[in-house]
């Protein structure tokens, strides 16, 4: 014991390290911010301490070249004592900290933390959030696999249709013409260099700040932010019914924190590392790439949006966002902090809340692609061919082979890209099912060109069956009008 | 006492160290953006602007469209299969071809040929074109990516190398060397 004694005092007496350290440590901070609510923060950063280490660790391995990462990360996952794990606690430790950090930045958002004289910890806290994401989307294409391939291809899309520079865009983020090794090459530098050392430089500001202006103190409705008086009240708070943050307030941050870690390796543990999924193979077409997890909102939107909004979507909208984000605390920086006090704050959360969980929900069964094999893998369920006629059967042949299956789904199976069409005798007529399977329309090809008159008859025979027991087909009732006044064809003479 | 007219030697340095500083920063500053931006400014001509052999025109039969798949022109050696890419090769007659990239119009993923329908579909976003390459439906908003294809004593050659993409469609843009503004 002594002798720790000596050897701490010998560091000290040269490092001069100790006042500093207990003085930050035992800073007071107001009483009721020792709140479960409070924990987020530091979970995050706990969060980004695990990714650096198993980052590094998986560096070991890792080889960044076009030809050999997809083999180096088969090499982690089935030959490496525990490769597997490290890859799946690095995997799943970026969707955890994505997760944490826009928690973290919810409750600061409802808490008013972001108010006078914070401002600047907020920005640096958008610019974290930034780096967050860039080192998720770039991290996935280091899993240089397919869907590592076809994400940039479409990063690379998105950044040429910048007017002007577009294109000059697309080199530089590839590295050259074509996504190749130069292409990994540079998201590797970004992913383990670039990005990292900025983040660690944000982070110890946004840490520096805390530190220095104190962290926001309870929210109570009532109590208005103003610039000339805030921090006189914020100091006499701390001093009049403060505590020291260790060990008053750090205890749920490392309950907290322990909790994530354990979460974390078992979540790992149990569910594995993500892919790779095939080989990156620009000539192997037989696949469906899908973007990670924090994503796939972009991918609904990207899918849902009007062709003729998209480009403008995607090149204003990131820039509308990431403004009105780090203006936030210039236009707001003071008033009330309480979320009791600010509905429109806490509907803007939910609104954003519900509309990035429904596109994440929906991107998860992408009803807008087509089922690429349904024609060929998915057979019409019995009950939509029994008692058929022929030539309605031989219709159904020819919505299996023509691919209608791959867009419209029969007894919910099939593509979801166009309506179902289990009951579309009911809302059609027969030359309205004509018409649409000739000319399309309404986001469908059109089919003329590859139906023969005797196909076409055969297969809208078959959609005219597709109703429900005892609920009659559509019909054109001038149809039937017509067919009454027609007078009987005059008997041919002998 | 000082003088406040007189230079003294010490801050006379300071100046100049900066001025030093400034001047290395400055010539550095060369070799260093050349280097980031390397991918736009090699003086040589562009690989992707020569002709790149398909094979026989004969191996695809008129009235078809058949897969095929190429080397890229510029390659490094630990580029692996990405040095490969594919593209639909149309025949009409033994004159005609359409030669299109399989990145799909909207955003890039690789589109797949039905024979049967006649349709080009996207896996990923739900665009489809017809066999000719026009848009069919889908949130692409032009048709596929053609390459400029040429007939040399039986062969086919195309121009290609360069990632089509919307803000580049005929991928034929003359990256390197030239800016926009130059």
């Amino acid at each position: 014991m002594r002798l720790i004694q000596t050897i701490g005092d010998w560091l000290d007496a040269r490092l001069q390290l100790a006042a500093t350290i207990r003085e930050t440590a035992e800073h007071p901070v107001p009483r009721d911010t020792a709140s479960w609510f409070y924990v987020f923060g530091s979970a995050a950063l706990v969060v980004f301490v695990m990714q650096i280490l198993t980052g590094i660790l998986l560096a070991v391995v890792y080889v960044p070249s076009a030809g050999e990462a997809w083999n180096s990360l088969q090499t982690l996952n089935h030959s490496i004592a525990f490769g597997w794990y490290i890859r799946a606690l690095h995997g799943w430790g970026s969707n955890f900290m994505v997760a944490i950090v826009l928690i973290h930045m919810v409750q600061v958002f409802l808490f008013g933390a972001f108010k006078f004289p914070r401002e600047l910890t907020w920005i640096v806290g958008v610019f974290l959030l930034l780096m967050t994401l860039g080192m998720a989307f770039s991290g996935q294409v280091l899993r240089f696999d397919q869907d590592a391939f076809w994400g940039i291809g479409i990063g690379a899309s998105i950044s040429s249709r910048v007017p002007i520079v577009g294109p000059w865009t697309v080199h530089l983020l590839l590295g050259g013409p074509i996504i190749a090794g130069a292409t990994l090459s540079r998201f590797f530098a970004l992913h383990v260099f670039f990005i990292p050392g900025l983040l660690i430089a944000f982070v110890s500001l946004h840490l520096l700040m805390v530190l220095k202006l104190g962290i926001n103190e309870w929210p109570m409705p009532g109590r208005i932010v103003r610039k000339s008086t805030y921090e006189k009240q914020y100091h006499e708070l701390t001093e009049t019914d403060g505590i020291p943050f260790v060990p008053g307030a750090i205890y749920k941050d490392i309950f907290f924190s322990g909790c994530i870690l354990l979460a974390l390796a078992a979540v790992a543990a149990y569910f594995g590392p993500f892919g790779p999924s095939g080989r990156p193979d620009p000539t192997i077409i037989q696949t469906a790439p899908r973007p990670d997890y924090f994503f796939l909102w972009l991918y609904a939107i990207l899918s849902l949006l009007p062709p003729q909004m998209e480009t403008p979507t995607l090149l204003i909208g990131p820039v509308i966002v990431i403004l009105a984000l780090l203006l936030l605390p210039f236009i707001f920086g003071e008033g009330e902090k309480s979320w009791r006090r600010r509905p429109i704050a806490v509907l803007t959360i939910l609104l954003v809340a519900v509309a990035l969980g429904t596109f994440t929900d929906l991107a998860g069964h992408a009803p807008w692609s087509p089922v690429m094999d349904a024609w060929s893998g998915d057979p019409i369920p019995p009950a939509f061919l029994q008692n058929r006629s022929a030539l309605e059967r031989q219709g159904a042949i020819i919505f299996q082979l023509k691919q209608c299956h791959n867009c419209h789904s029969l007894g919910n199976e099939g593509g979801k890209r166009g309506p179902a069409l289990d009951t579309v005798a009911l809302v059609q007529t027969e030359d309205q099912l004509i018409r649409q399977v000739i000319q399309g329309g309404g986001n469908m090809p059109a089919y003329g060109k590859n139906l023969s008159p005797a196909e076409t008859t055969a297969l809208v025979a078959f959609l005219k069956t597709l109703h429900p027991a005892g609920q009659l087909p559509a019909r054109d009732a001038s149809r039937a009008v017509v067919t009454e006044n027609t007078p009987p064809s005059p008997p041919s003479k002998p | 006492m000082t003088l406040p007219e007189t230079l003294s030697r010490r801050a006379m340095l300071m100046k100049l160290g900066i001025f030093f500083n400034g001047i290395i920063a400055a010539l550095l500053a060369v070799p260093i953006l050349g280097y980031v931006l390397s991918p736009l400014v090699r003086s040589r001509k562009a690989p992707y602007e020569g002709w790149l052999g398909l094979g026989a025109a004969d191996q695809f039969p008129a009235g078809q469209t058949r897969l095929a798949t190429f080397r890229n022109p510029d390659v490094a050696p630990w580029d692996g299969k990405t040095a490969d890419s594919a593209c639909w090769v149309r025949r009409i007659d033994a004159q005609t071809f359409q030669v299109f990239a399989i990145n799909c119009a909207h955003l890039g993923c690789p589109v797949r040929w039905f024979p049967q329908s006649g349709l080009f579909m996207c896996p990923c976003h739900g665009g489809a074109y017809y066999e000719d390459g026009t848009r069919a439906s889908g949130p692409p908003e032009r048709g596929l990516f053609e390459y400029p294809y040429k007939i040399e004593e039986g062969k086919l050659f195309i121009k290609a190398g360069q990632l089509p993409t919307p803000g580049n469609p005929s991928a034929l843009l003359n990256v390197s060397g030239k800016l926009p503004c130059a």
